[in-house]
Parts: structure tokens; sequence; C-alpha cells
């Protein structure tokens, strides 16, 4: 199939940047969506055009690297990562804008690219449990209920894409410090730090710039991993035992 | 947020209540808006319990509103270089222009029957009807455009109350499992339907000359 | 039966490498297999917690072999640098890995023990794995299950609470904790978190988007690398007392793989350079079920889990013209279900390297189904009709529905109704630097771990196996022998203006800027496309002397034609991913070529390693204990003159000894 594309090009962080034209041809629906981009790279080399840059690393939907704001979606039309979005989602003459994630606690490093740094520290500011190695007593000493164990695989199932931040009318992180205090709230090892924790998360999620969460549910619905909206609730509810102790 | 919107839901209910009674006639109407003023005499004031209200209502809005546009801004500056194609109809949006235009409302809701209590029928003016609140009321209402006002300030506060309502017990903390959270939208849904269909039922049963 | 003793290795004829001396580990103790790792954490030089924080640690990679060393090498109280390509440490490759990690807890009380975990990874490596540190393997495994329950990482529970293990990979015990179908990533992150933790403490620096292009050694010793920040494109040189490389495996020379897009051998092909040598580079792991290529431009392959093979058929049509008709409408007695005929007592469950042979043999003879690739159609089918039909569709589901799920995403076919295609594709390298028991390389104070290093796995890598061995290292090995190093120290400072640390930045400057002024006709990616070509088809499933003389002849053209003719648009001062792809695809060309030569002189069959000259009268390989019962180590032959022009290498042979367990040669018959 053929394609317009609009491709949000900017040379770096602080340069300005514009949506470009290109078309793609001969485009085949087994492609991902970023194989697509490979190819219009090849072509754009090919004429001496500086290709796309745009970040991408398993390209099987687990490491959390691509990211892409396509026609308005993050990570486009299917609730999937970026690399795992194929060409059959689209059709024949369709004009696609693809634009970086948006976000000013994510600014674009150049093109499509953009420092997500801010997640790392928002774990560093207490999203782990403080065991030295070596520490550990036998696996079997903390039996963990299946379903607290269940509810916690789910929130830990978070890529840390920022598909959430991307989507959210707010800019909020709110789904990703969600997903992380509920993996850890959920399993006894998490309980010691527990309040500690989701006050030094929440200060620091504030401190970097992203927005406040109205509990909008878009960064769910956009979320590949489907990491479920009620991990907000958790962290409001232990951030206000928290404030209140 | 969810404090003062909360009190906002009870208030509302309890308004919408208080109308209802419209349908009872223009006795049951003036006693009740009479009783708001008497409740806990001797204890309070006249009018103590009202006033006890309107000084939360007031606070709350305050608050609210505060909230909502320093939330407004944070979102503005969280990010400042917008996207160039966003399809989503955003509930941001509705809460937020939606809000707006309910505090309009209620400002001329307040001119026209609390602060200034004045009448738009024209064929109804005078103290009978403007000091008489179930012939004001009635007077208003049988104004088409009036009314129109009033449907639109509803739909509006049924959109924001649907998401509110789930939205506050979102923010205390009350839906962390799949259950809680589709109990709590199901709950903001009901409540917005209850609201817009109590308040409606005087306003139209008006219009349609259901009451006269 | 084959055998090829002739006196002269093909190789040396074709003056393709010399052979220098012997090598031998030094650093496991004497005495019984089961003291030695006590002993030697018990010899190893402890360091005063007081001097720690004087002594700098670079660690290069942040997998599971390297975040899970960062984080507790911080704890420890020394001083680290970890740098990743990445823009943060948590999507290193080890997310990617979703079966299972094996440990020997016995927790299902079935007869699982050290000494059979031990012996199962020595037996499955084809036995050219070193014993000793396959032991210790066995030993820590235990620990590493503790330690990443009390981080939190949510493994599958039972009912009760309790870990739940399965049995993987054809092993007779259960042995293997899993996190649903993501126990990489869940893993991974407990390391990643472990690591942010000592970043906020301080005892940690994390250098992201950070690659490392060459390695500072003085006066023999390692002592920094030189990175190049990605978003900046500054040239950075870091010293420190000591290196860790955890870099990965360099599956990515055959350009398509299940590794990521960025999993590289230039960290590890530096340190070759600069004199760490390289073993065994031609052991590749080649796994069976992959989703097959579907066309030209495809970028990567993706891995299904073995499992499948549980309740999957696989077969293709017995006459090659049927290959383009709809599976549905083949019958029954036009169908090869090759395994189940060549193995009746194994049928599909056969280990990684038969299934994959004989999916490619199959596939050569005309036989292949799925989409014409090139001129051929490389897929086979695995059909789960029978499987449906017995147990149920929702049975099915239950066990397989998320598989199913992404194979349908991918292919945009629905298994349920239609057999799924696979193939076989590169997943899993077990050469790379060789290490002693101390996991230091032949350059002192180089430590390499994971899959970087060469260490556990022989010829042919368990299921489950590579987390366990990148936790093993990271979070019990090299924190307890790295101290017997760096109680050595703290060295001498190196001054920026010391020839070691001004040559090797001056050299990645030049490289860089070499790489921009070609200005040729071809993109990295058709050379990187290329290469993975030749050596998928010369150094792939099965290799001959004479494809692998003739890879090496294409290599070299290829290695002179990319020197000459690639074209690097763009700056060096700024975020550059065709540069940074250019540099890799040069280190691919020379490392492709040293894995042909070392495929070439290895005249035997083994584990993943197949040469078409040593198997038995039925196509079984066949190992030759008698002449090739060693590692091969290779120095670097040097550079000659012109960028990509490089001497012959040297082959040092580190002989294996078996003392606990006996040498038997396989049979899945
Ligand atoms: C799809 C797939 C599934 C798998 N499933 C399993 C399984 O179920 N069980 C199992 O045991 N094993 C499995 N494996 C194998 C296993 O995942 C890997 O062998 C293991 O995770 C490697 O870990 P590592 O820490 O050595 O390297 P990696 O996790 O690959 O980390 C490499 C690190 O090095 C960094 N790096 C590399 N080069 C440079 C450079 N030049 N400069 C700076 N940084 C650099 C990278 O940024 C990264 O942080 C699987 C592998 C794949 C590909
Ligand atoms: C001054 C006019 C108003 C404005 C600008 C306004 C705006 C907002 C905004 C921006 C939110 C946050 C969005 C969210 O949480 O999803 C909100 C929440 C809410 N509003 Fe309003 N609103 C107004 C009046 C009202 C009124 C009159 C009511 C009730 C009758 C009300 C009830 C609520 C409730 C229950 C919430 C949810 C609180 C929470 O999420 O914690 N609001 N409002
Ligand atoms: C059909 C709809 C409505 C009718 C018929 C109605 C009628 C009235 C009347 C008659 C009064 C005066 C009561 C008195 O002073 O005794 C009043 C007051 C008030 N109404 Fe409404 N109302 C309607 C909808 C609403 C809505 C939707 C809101 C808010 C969102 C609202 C908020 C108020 C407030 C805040 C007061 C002032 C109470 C006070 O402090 O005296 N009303 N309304
Ligand atoms: S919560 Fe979902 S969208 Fe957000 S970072 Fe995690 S995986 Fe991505
Ligand atoms: S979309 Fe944004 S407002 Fe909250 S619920 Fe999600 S973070
Ligand atoms: S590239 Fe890893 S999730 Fe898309």
């Amino acid at each position: 199939m053929n394609l317009t594309l609009k491709i949000w090009r900017q040379a770096g962080p602080r340069h300005r940047g514009e949506l470009k034209t290109y078309k793609v041809s001969d485009i085949s629906p087994d492609m991902s969506f970023l194989e697509m981009l490979d190819v219009l790279n090849e072509q754009l080399n090919a004429a001496g055009e500086e290709p796309v840059a745009f970040d991408s690393d398993c390209r099987e939907g687990i490491c959390g690297m691509c990211g892409l704001m396509i026609s308005g979606h993050a990570h486009g039309p299917e609730k999937t990562t970026t690399c795992q979005l194929h060409m059959r989602s689209f059709s024949d003459g369709d004009v696609i804008t693809v634009e970086p994630w948006r976000a000013d606690a994510f600014p674009v490093i150049k093109d499509l690219v953009v420092d997500r740094g801010s997640f790392d520290r928002i774990i560093q500011a207490g999203g782990y449990v403080s065991v030295n190695t070596g520490a550990a007593p036998d696996a079997h000493a903390t039996p963990v209920p299946k379903a607290n164990a269940d509810r916690a695989f789910v929130a830990a199932e978070c890529i840390g894409c920022g598909a959430c931040v991307a989507a959210c009318p707010n800019a909020s992180a709110m789904l990703f410090m969600g997903a992380k205090v509920t993996h850890l709230s959920e399993l006894p090892q998490g309980q010691p730090e527990r309040m500690a924790r989701v006050v030094s998360m929440v200060e620091q999620h504030d401190e970097e710039g992203f927005g406040g969460c109205t509990n909008v549910g878009a960064c769910s619905q956009a979320c590949p991993k489907g990491i479920p909206q009620d991990v907000i609730s958790t962290l409001n509810k232990d951030l206000r035992s928290a404030l209140r102790a | 947020m969810a404090g003062t919107g909360l009190v906002f839901v009870g208030y509302v209910l309890l308004h919408m209540y208080g109308n209802l009674k419209l349908l009872a006639g223009e006795e049951a109407f003036n006693t009740y808006a009479e009783h708001l003023r008497t409740i806990g005499e001797p204890m309070l004031p006249h009018g103590g319990l009202l006033w006890a209200i309107r000084v939360v209502l007031v606070l709350s809005l305050v608050g609210h509103a505060y909230a909502a546009y320093s939330l407004w801004s944070r979102a503005g500056s969280a990010r400042r270089t917008k996207y160039a194609a966003v399809k989503t109809a955003s509930r941001t949006a509705w809460m937020r222009w939606g809000g707006t235009f309910i505090l309009l409302f209620v400002v001329w809701h307040l001119l026209q029957f609390t602060i200034l209590k004045f009448s738009v029928n024209g064929d109804k003016q005078g103290a009978d009807v403007t000091q008489n609140p179930y012939e004001l009321v009635v007077a208003s209402f049988q104004v088409p455009w009036n009314t129109l006002i009033y449907v639109l300030a509803l739909v509006a506060l049924a959109f924001h109350l649907s998401h509110g309502t789930f939205s506050a017990q979102q923010t205390l903390g009350l839906t962390g499992d799949a259950g809680a959270y589709r109990r709590a939208k199901v709950v903001g849904h009901a409540l917005a339907a209850v609201v817009v269909v109590g308040f409606l039922i005087p306003p139209l049963s008006i219009l349609f000359g259901l009451i006269t | 039966m084959t055998t090829t003793n002739d006196t002269v290795n093909a190789g040396i004829a074709h003056g393709l490498y010399t052979e220098g001396e012997g090598l031998a580990d030094t650093k496991a103790p004497e005495g019984p297999i089961a003291g030695k790792w006590t002993q030697r954490q018990f010899d190893a030089a402890l360091v005063n917690p007081a001097n720690r924080r004087k002594l700098d640690v670079i660690i290069v990679g942040t997998g599971l072999a390297g975040g899970s060393a960062a984080a507790t090498l911080g704890e420890a109280g020394y001083n680290v640098k970890v740098f990743c390509f990445q823009d943060t440490p948590r999507r290193a490759h080890s997310i990617a890995a979703q079966g299972g990690i094996n440990a020997a807890k016995n927790y299902k009380e079935d007869g699982d023990s050290v000494h059979r975990l031990f012996y199962d990874t020595v037996k499955g490596g084809d036995y050219r794995s070193r014993e000793t540190n396959v032991y210790r393997l066995a030993e820590v495994s235990a620990n590493i299950i503790d330690q990443c329950v009390a981080q939190g990482v949510p493994f599958a529970r039972e009912y009760g609470g309790l870990l739940d293990n399965r049995s993987f990979g054809g092993v007779q015990v259960s042995r293997t904790f899993y996190a649903r179908g993501q126990t990489g990533q869940q893993l991974l992150i407990g390391a990643y978190q472990a690591l942010e933790r000592q970043v906020a403490a301080g005892t940690v620096q994390q250098f992201t988007r950070h690659e490392m292009l060459e390695l500072v050694v003085s006066d023999g010793r390692a002592r920094g690398i030189v990175a190049r920040d990605l978003v900046t494109g500054d040239i950075e040189t870091h010293t420190a007392d000591a290196v860790v490389l955890a870099s990965g495996g360099y599956g990515n020379v055959f350009f398509l793989s299940t590794n990521a897009m960025g999993s590289n051998v230039t960290a590890s092909w530096r340190a070759h350079r600069k004199g760490a040598y390289m073993a065994n580079p031609c052991y590749t792991q080649i796994h069976p079920t992959c989703i097959p290529v579907s066309g030209e431009h495809q970028s990567k392959l993706t891995l299904m889990s073995e499992s499948l093979r549980n309740d999957g058929r696989i077969w293709v049509p017995k006459d090659r013209d049927d290959c383009d008709k709809d599976p549905r409408q083949i019958p029954e007695e036009d169908r090869d279900y090759y395994l189940e005929r060549i193995y009746p007592s194994f049928g599909n469950l056969v280990p990684r390297d038969i299934a994959s042979r004989q999916a490619k043999n199959v596939c050569d003879e005309g036989r292949g189904v799925g989409p014409l690739v090139g001129d051929f159609r490389r897929g086979v089918y695995l059909d789960f009709t029978d499987a449906i039909s017995r147990m149920g569709r929702a049975a099915v589901e239950a066990k397989y529905g998320n598989l199913f799920d992404m194979y349908e995403r991918i292919t945009g076919e629905n298994p349920y109704e239609m057999p799924m295609r696979i193939y076989p594709a590169v997943h899993y390298v077990m050469g790379g630097l060789w290490v002693d028991y101390d996991l230091q390389s032949t350059i002192p104070g180089l430590f390499v771990t994971g899959e970087a290093n060469f260490s556990d796995h022989g010829a042919n890598r368990l299921g489950a196996s590579a987390l366990m061995q990148g936790l093993a290292d990271g979070y019990f090995v090299l924190p307890n022998t790295i101290r017997d190093y760096l109680a050595k120290g703290p060295f001498e400072p190196l001054q920026p203006d010391d020839p070691a640390v001004a040559d090797a930045q001056r050299s990645v400057e030049e490289r860089t800027e070499r790489l921009l002024a070609i200005n040729g006709e071809r993109s990295v990616d058709s050379f990187h496309r290329e290469l993975g070509n030749i050596m998928w088809e010369y150094c792939g499933m099965e290799r001959s002397e004479e494809g692998l003389l003739k890879a090496i002849d294409l290599i070299r053209g290829l290695r002179e034609e990319f020197w000459r003719n690639v074209r690097v648009l763009g700056a060096a001062d700024t975020l550059n991913q065709s540069l940074e792809k250019a540099g890799r695809v040069a280190d691919f060309l020379e490392l492709g070529e040293l894995m042909c030569i070392d495929a070439l002189h290895r005249r035997e069959s083994c584990g993943g390693h197949f040469r078409a000259e040593s198997q038995t009268e039925d196509g079984e390989a066949l190992r030759h204990d008698d002449e090739f019962l060693y590692v091969a180590a290779w120095e670097f032959g040097g550079d000659e003159g012109e960028p990509g022009e490089v001497g012959q290498p040297v082959l040092h042979k580190e002989d294996l000894v078996y003392e606990a367990i006996e040498l038997k040669q396989r049979s899945y018959k």
C-alpha cells in the first residue's frame, strides 16, 4: 500500500521542530509500523536526507523503548506497543501523523526520540524494596495469597513506555506510578516502606513537572499492557493514609 | 477536590428533593422553603441552617474552583507543546468547560431566585410573584428560553457528575480493585441520571403546562 | 561413521589462524567440587569497608548480569559507574526472556539437587563446559530465587501462596520458576529497582544512552572505557580500578535474530581487540519455535515459547507441490510428521538443536511452507488441530492463549483455525569472552559476566538457565571474586594525558570521523543484512568446510566494501542512530569471520555446532572427544594497515577435564 506520512522532525532539544510530509509506497500489511519507518529511512538515506530518529529495541512489545503518537493515538490505533502495531491496521492511501510523546517531563531529544529519565528518578524515589543481596530469607518463608500475588503481577507488567503520560490530557504519570505502588503494596515484602514510598514518589512526580491526575482514564486506555486505572486508586489510598499518619 | 465535589453532590440531591415538592403544589413548596429557614429554631437563629449551608457551599465552591483551575494550569505547563493531531474529545474538556458553564449558570440562577428575585416572564411581574417562591419558579419556567438554559445546565451537570462521582471515589482510594472500580463507574452514571431526571421534572412540567 | 582425522586442520592449512600456547584456569581451588566455591570465597582477599568508597568499578550493561552486579557492588560500598545504550537500565534485553529461571530448590520434592542441576547443565551443554563453573552455578541458584522474592519479584504462585514450578525444556524435574510469560521482565525489574535504589543512595552513577566504544588498558590492566554519549555525541573517557563487561550476546551478527535491535558485540569485541580472548565464538543456539520471516523488510524475529511443542504437532507436506496449498486441504496421508517419524520416542520434544536442524532439512528439500522469501519457503506447520479435538478449545486457550494471541497479532492469522507456521531463529550465543573461575578475562581487571562470557553452557544452553547464570554472576559470584582483585587497588589514577587514555580516546574519535567521511552508496543496514545472510547460510544450523571457507571470503569482501562504500549521514555531535549502527556492524564484520574460523577449525559436531562432515550414519551429531575436548580461546590477530584488515587470530586451547561427570555421547533416538 501507499501512504503519506507527516512526521515530526526536530534537529535537537533546543531546535524548533515541524511536521514534514513524506510518501512511502509498496508497504506490505505484514510489516510492523517501525519496519515501515525503516523503509522510509532507507529511502531518505539513499536520497541524502538524514533518517528519522526513533527509539526501539526489543521490537516484541516488552522493553518499552518504542513509543510514538500515531495520528493522535499513543502507540497507534491498537492496544499494543508501536513495535507490535502492524500495517494491516491501516489502509492504502492513509495520511498518518507521527509525533513524539509530548510532555515537558519528557523533553524531545531529536525527531521522535524523547528523554524519559524522569521515570527512573521516580523509581529512585522509592520504587523498590530495600533488601541487600544476600540478606534474603528462604523464598517460601513468606507465602503470598493468590489474589494479592495476581494483582501485584498485573501491576508489575508495566513496561515504562510512557504512553500513559502521552495520552493523559494532564500529562500525568499517575498510571505508571500507581502501577509500581500497587505492585509493591500488594506484597508482604513491600509493607515496611509502603507509606514512605508513596509520599516520596509522588513528590518526585510533581517535581518532574508531570501534571495532576483528574481520573480521566485515557492512560489506561492507551496502556499497551492494560494496566487498570484502579492502581491509581490504590496509590491515592496509600497516599491518604500516609499523609494522615 | 473530591471533598468539595461531594458536598455539591449532597447539596444537589437535597435541592432536587426540595424542587420536587413543586409537584405537590404551592402550599407544600412554600412551607418547605419556609421550613428551610426555621429548621433548628430556637437553637439556631432564623435562617441559621440555611446560612450555614450557604457558607459551606461558598467555601466549597471557592475550594473546588481553585483546585480545578490550578490543575488546569498545571496540565498546561506539563505539556507546553501540543499535539498536532489529537482526536480525543476529552473528558477533561467536559469537566473544565462544563464546570465553568455550571458556575455561570449558578450565578444566573442565584440572581434569579435568591439574590435579586426577578421574573423573566413578561406576563407575571410584581411582588406577589417575586416574593412567592412557588409563583416565581412557575413564572420563570413558563419562559422557554429560560427553561432551555436550565436544560443545558443540567446536561452539563449530568456529565460533570457522572465523571465527578466516579472520580471522587477514585481520588479517595475507594476503587482499589476491579469490582469496586466498575461499581464506582455505575454509581456515577446512575447519579447523573437521577439528577437530570429529578431536576427536569418540575421545569418541564411547568413549561408543558402540567403545573400552572 | 564418518570421521575427519586429517592431521592438518583446514583452518591452519588455509593460513586462517595459528596456534599458540595452551590456557588454563588457575583460580578454582583444589579439592572436591562441592567445596570449591566456599573455599574460593574464603581465599579471595577482603576489602575493608572504609576502602571500598575509594575503589571505582565500571560496569557495562544493565541486564540481569550487569544490573545485579551494579546493585550489589553499590550496596557493598564501592564507587560504581554503570553504562547502557538504552534510555534506561530497565530495557536491557534480558527483559524479553519468557520461559523461566532454573534453581535447584527441590520445592517439588522430585529428586532435584545441586548435583542434578549441575549434571543436566553439563550434559545439555554436550560436555563442552567447565565443570567447576557449572557446579558453582547450580550451587548459588537457590539463593537467586530467595533474593528475587525478597525484592518483590512476582513469581507465579499456587493457591496456598507458595511458589509454583514447572518443568522446562525436556528436563525431568520441575525446577523452573516463572512469572507468566514474562520472567525476564520481572527479574530485570527487580534488579533495576535494586540498582535505582543505589543510584538514589549515591553509590552508583548511571550513564544511560552511552555506548562503550573502547577499553582503556594501561600497564596490562583494564583501567577504563571510552564511551560515546549518544545524545550529545561527546566522546568521554571514564577510568576505574576494574571494568566489568555485562554487555549481552552477539546473536545479531546474523541480522535476523530474537535479540533486540541494539544488541551488539562492540563492547566485547573492543576488549577482544585489546587482548581479551574470545572463546568458542561459533557456538550459537538456534531456537526452533520462532515466527517465520514474512518478507524482505523484516527487522527481527519473535520467539514463541517452546512449551508449544508439548501439544502441537510439527509437519510439512510429503509432496513439495502441496506446499502452497491450504494446509487444511492436505489429507492426513500426505503429511509428513517428520520429527515423530525420525525420533519415535521423543517425537516433537527433541532438543532445540535437533528440532531446528530437521526443520531446515525439510525446507532445504523444498518442502517448506508459507510465503516465498527469495526463492524459498521457510516454515513448517505447528498444528494444534489434534490438541483442540483432544483437549477442547477452551483447554488449549487456557494453556496457550497468550501465545496464540501474539502469533495472531504478528501474522494476522488465527492459529485456532489455521496451523501456525514456525521456523528456527538465532536466539543465544554460548560463545563469548574467555573468563576464569573468577570471571576475569585474559586482561587483568577486566571481568565478564552473563551472556557476554563463554563460561557455563558449553556447546548448547538448556532452557531457563541463561537467566540463572546472569543473576548468579551478578548477585553472587562477581561481587565475591572481584574483591580479590580490588584488594590490590586503588591503582595509580590515570591522567587524561596518559598515553593509554589519549590513544583510546583518539582512536574512537578517528573511527567516528572515518565512518562519517566515507559517504559511499550503501546503507549500514544493507551491509548488516548481507552479512546476516552469509552467516545464516554458511555458519548457521549446519556448517561444512566448503561453506565456511566460502563465507570467510565473502565476509572479507564485504568488510572491504563496507569501509569504502558505506553511507552514514548526519553529524557526530548529535543523536545519530546510523552512526551507532555503523560502528556495531563494523565489529560484526570482524566477529563473523572469527566465528567462521572457529567453526571451521572444530571439525566435530557438538551441541549447537553441527558440522556436516561429522555425523553418524543416520545424520546425528557426532562429537570427537579425543580431539576437541577443549575450549577454543582466540587471541586477536592485530590490525593490518587499512581499517577492517585484521591479522591471523591465534588459537589457545583450554583442555576440559571431567572429574565429577562421565563423558557420554548424546542420543535421542
Ligand atoms: C527472546 C528471548 C527469550 C529468552 N528466554 C529465556 C528464558 O526463558 N530463560 C533463560 O534463562 N534465558 C532466556 N533467554 C536468554 C537470556 O534472556 C539472555 O541470555 C540474558 O538475559 C542475557 O543477559 P545479560 O545481562 O548478559 O545481557 P543483556 O540483558 O542483553 O544486557 C546487555 C546490556 O549491555 C548493554 N550494552 C551492550 N553493549 C553495550 C555497549 N557497547 N555500551 C554500553 N552498554 C552496552 C545494554 O545496554 C544492556 O544493558 C532469552 C533470550 C531471548 C532473546
Ligand atoms: C465552579 C464550577 C465548577 C468547576 C470549574 C468544576 C470543575 C471541576 C474539575 C476540573 C474537576 C476535576 C476533574 C476530575 O476530578 O475529574 C471537578 C471535579 C468534581 N466536580 Fe466540579 N466543577 C465545578 C462545579 C461543580 C459542581 C456544581 C458540582 C456538583 C454539583 C461538582 C462536582 C464535582 C465532583 C463530585 C468532582 C469530583 C472530585 C474528584 O475527582 O475528586 N463540581 N470539577
Ligand atoms: C430545575 C431546576 C432548579 C430549580 C427549579 C431550582 C429552584 C431554586 C429555588 C426556588 C431556589 C431558591 C430557594 C430559596 O431561596 O428558598 C434555589 C436556590 C438555589 N439553587 Fe436552585 N434550582 C434548580 C436547579 C439548581 C441547580 C442545578 C443548582 C446547582 C448546580 C442549583 C443551586 C442552587 C443554589 C446554590 C441555591 C441557593 C440556595 C441558598 O443558599 O439559598 N439549583 N433554587
Ligand atoms: S502504565 Fe502502561 S502506558 Fe504507562 S508506562 Fe506502564 S506500560 Fe506504559
Ligand atoms: S489519563 Fe491522566 S488524568 Fe489520571 S486517570 Fe490517567 S493519569
Ligand atoms: S521496541 Fe521494545 S516494546 Fe517496542
